[in-house]
């Protein structure tokens, strides 16, 4: 029994900030003022926190502290943990105007915020199978394995509408069906935990913060299709996601939740890690399978889909980790909990990772059917520095473009799609008028090219010659007739392009084209950056040269 | 683990280690720890009220410190707060008055009228 938890979020971005040492610290002064036995520190996932640098949670007092650094630890331990006065000056201040706010609006649960996948991060150790049993991790998979058959277990995963977390929101419960109908020996499950989407993190921190809600919800994914073996493909990059997982794995194992006849059952069920290379293509389904089986990771034909024909030709379901993340809650909670959230064409929560010209960026979840000005002006706290809102990107680089009049629509798939965008895998990018358009569409369109795979025409060249066309316009040597040989290019790779990749490029360009032709129209007839971030070159500059 | 019951014993057992960060408690045990409150002897007061909160198993209470009452020549101070209830301040506590509270107010449900110094 300790009578004080502190929280210290350790995930890749407060690591980066020290929260290492600082945990180090306040273990060895901990144990040299003698509280070992009364102060747990406790390492947990993301608090969805991210420019206040390591961030401390005090229970059961409630206090955050920001920016905390080592040499604030001693006197944390002698005044707040000895004598219980709370350090003023690192009680955490929330932009903008760093006023003091009360302890619960911090809490991530408070406002519009809801929380169903990230119920546990931060707040939880990820590295302690107790702490997730302890929030009800592992009964859905009891109950399920104890009490259902695996058609029950499908009928509710279908009945609850959930629908895939990795950009294309088909049903989750309709692509296990075709899986679970087609008869064979062998059949897999894959968690996609590729994540190649630039400002995208939200996966890596649902791996970082609660690693056995995905090993559960494959476990049950496993049990509702008749597999008996998972792979989780996790970029490279991660250390931290594969070294949690890891261990979280090791731990399911040696509780006998991963393994043999789990729960008594006759169900065996286990999962292995496989590490990605970093490259965007290896996300898409059927590339992340060439790339288990150990080949190029090039997409392959479709159909036939993963379901029937997948890893070494068995039938594979492949999952996204948010959509994973969602199944212990969807089974222990109902069908009829899950459709309550969100909005009826699209239920349940969604994840982003808030980035970009925004006061207050970080991971949040939020139910669907929210609207963009809540997003940005309510949970994100605005712009900073007075400037104004110029778009919102939604769903990474290959994501849909938002402006001011959008700021009222509530998010749902239907509602995107209308305007040529979509919800995306879960990265919302903000921009402000002090940028450029055309320099920011010459930025996605440099990340394309570099990540096309090569194997179709459309995609690989597409992608080189919008290029070519956008460093033009931004250098001032365009013309008007770029525009409408960007569009034709763009059209044309959407509907020729071999896989997704080269489909949902053009969806930024033709975005930002559809509503600030002018700008591209000053570039190339006035050769005027209005934001004064391309270098054009002017008649008079190439004059004086 | 072979069942839901092997599940569940895991659960109650990690729930209790981790009650502190609970925000529904029904009892707040707070230790004046200012100085005039360790001079007396609060450290010990709190070291016996964790143990014995601990031994016992109990979930529904966390402990927390504050600084001094106002009342130094009473130290150590122990507030109980309950839920709905008034506030129950005892003064003058030592280790084995602190086990007491826990097993006859805290546990027993009966206030331990000799060593109250202040209640509302
Ligand atoms: C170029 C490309 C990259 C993709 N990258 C990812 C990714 O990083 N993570 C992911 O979950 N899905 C990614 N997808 C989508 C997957 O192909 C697949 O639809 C998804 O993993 C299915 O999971 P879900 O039904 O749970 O959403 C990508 C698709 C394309 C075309």
């Amino acid at each position: 029994m300790h009578r004080l938890h502190v929280l210290v979020a350790m995930d890749s971005h407060t690591i980066a900030q020290g929260a290492r040492s600082v945990r180090d610290t306040l273990v060895k002064e901990l144990a040299l003022a003698e509280l070992t036995d009364e102060v747990k520190v406790v390492e947990t996932g993301s608090l969805g926190i991210y420019n206040k640098g390591v961030v401390l949670v005090i229970f059961p007092d409630n206090v955050y502290y920001a920016n905390v650094t080592v040499l604030d630890v001693t006197e944390i331990i002698s005044e707040h943990f000895k004598k219980g006065r709370v350090v003023d000056r690192l009680i955490y201040k929330q932009a903008p105007a760093d006023q003091d706010i009360k302890v619960d609006e911090l809490d991530p649960r408070f406002g519009k915020q809801q929380r169903v996948v990230l119920k546990n991060a931060g707040v939880i150790d990820p590295e302690s199978i107790e702490e997730y049993i302890a929030h009800d991790g592992y009964e859905a998979l009891g109950k399920a394995l104890t009490e259902q058959k695996p058609d029950q277990v499908l009928a509710i995963v279908k009945d609850s509408g959930i629908q895939g977390r990795g950009g294309a929101f088909f049903p989750t419960g309709v692509k296990w069906g075709f899986t679970a109908k087609t008869q064979s020996d062998v059949k897999y499950i894959i968690c996609n935990a590729d994540e190649g989407e630039p400002g995208t993190f939200k996966d890596r921190l649902i791996l970082e913060g609660d690693p056995h809600a995905i090993i559960e919800g494959m476990a049950l994914s496993g049990y509702a299709v008749g597999a008996s073996r998972g792979f989780i493909y996790i970029r490279g990059e991660y250390k931290m996601s594969i070294a949690r997982m890891q261990r979280a794995i090791e731990q399911a194992r040696e509780h006998g939740l991963l393994g043999n006849n789990i729960f008594d059952s006759d169900f065996d069920f286990d999962i292995e890690i496989r590490e990605g290379a970093g490259a965007y293509v290896c996300g898409e389904e059927t590339a992340l399978i060439e790339s288990i089986e150990g080949k190029r990771g090039e997409p392959r034909d479709k159909p036939p889909f993963p379901g029937v024909v997948g890893l070494w030709g068995k039938p594979t379901v492949v999952n996204n980790v948010e959509t994973l993340a969602n199944l212990p809650q969807i089974l222990l909670n109902g069908a009829g909990w899950y459709k309550k959230l969100g909005i009826p064409d699209n239920p349940g929560t969604k994840v982003f990772t808030m980035v970009g010209n925004i006061n207050n960026p970080g991971l949040i979840e939020v139910p669907m059917g929210i609207t963009l000005r809540e997003i940005i002006y309510d949970i994100g706290q605005g712009i900073p520095d007075g400037k104004g809102f110029l778009f919102a990107q939604l769903g990474g680089t290959t994501g849909g473009i938002l402006t001011a009049k959008h700021l009222d629509l509530p998010l749902s798939v239907s509602s995107l799609r209308e305007i040529g965008a979509g919800m995306g895998s879960g990265a919302l990018l903000v921009v402000d008028d002090s940028q450029c358009v055309v320099d920011m569409v010459k930025n996605f369109v440099e990340f394309f090219n570099h990540e096309s795979c090569g194997k179709c025409t459309l995609c690989r060249e597409g992608t080189g010659r919008l290029l070519e066309i956008l460093e033009k316009l931004s250098a001032g040597k365009g013309s008007v007739k770029d525009l409408s040989l960007i569009k034709e290019l763009s059209e044309t790779m959407m509907r020729g392009a071999f896989c997704g990749l080269g489909q949902a490029a053009p969806i930024p360009i033709l975005g930002c084209l559809r509503y600030f032709e002018q700008e591209f129209i000053r570039h190339a007839k006035d050769k005027v950056c209005r934001a004064g971030v391309c270098h054009l070159e002017t008649a008079a500059e190439i004059k004086a040269a | 683990m072979k069942n839901l019951a092997d599940l569940r014993k895991i659960k109650e057992k990690a729930k209790m280690e981790m009650a502190s960060r609970e925000k529904n408690v029904k009892y707040r045990v707070v230790v004046a720890m200012g100085t005039c409150g360790i001079a007396a002897g609060a450290r010990n007061v709190m070291s016996a009220l964790v143990d014995e909160i601990g031994t016992r198993s109990l979930k529904n209470t966390v402990i927390t410190q504050t600084g001094c009452l106002g009342y130094c020549d009473q130290e150590p101070l122990v507030q109980v707060f309950e839920q709905g209830r008034p506030c129950i301040t005892y003064g003058k506590v030592t280790p084995e008055v602190a086990r007491k509270i826990v097993a006859d107010h805290i546990v027993g449900n009966k206030v331990l009228s000799d060593y109250v110094f202040k209640q509302n």
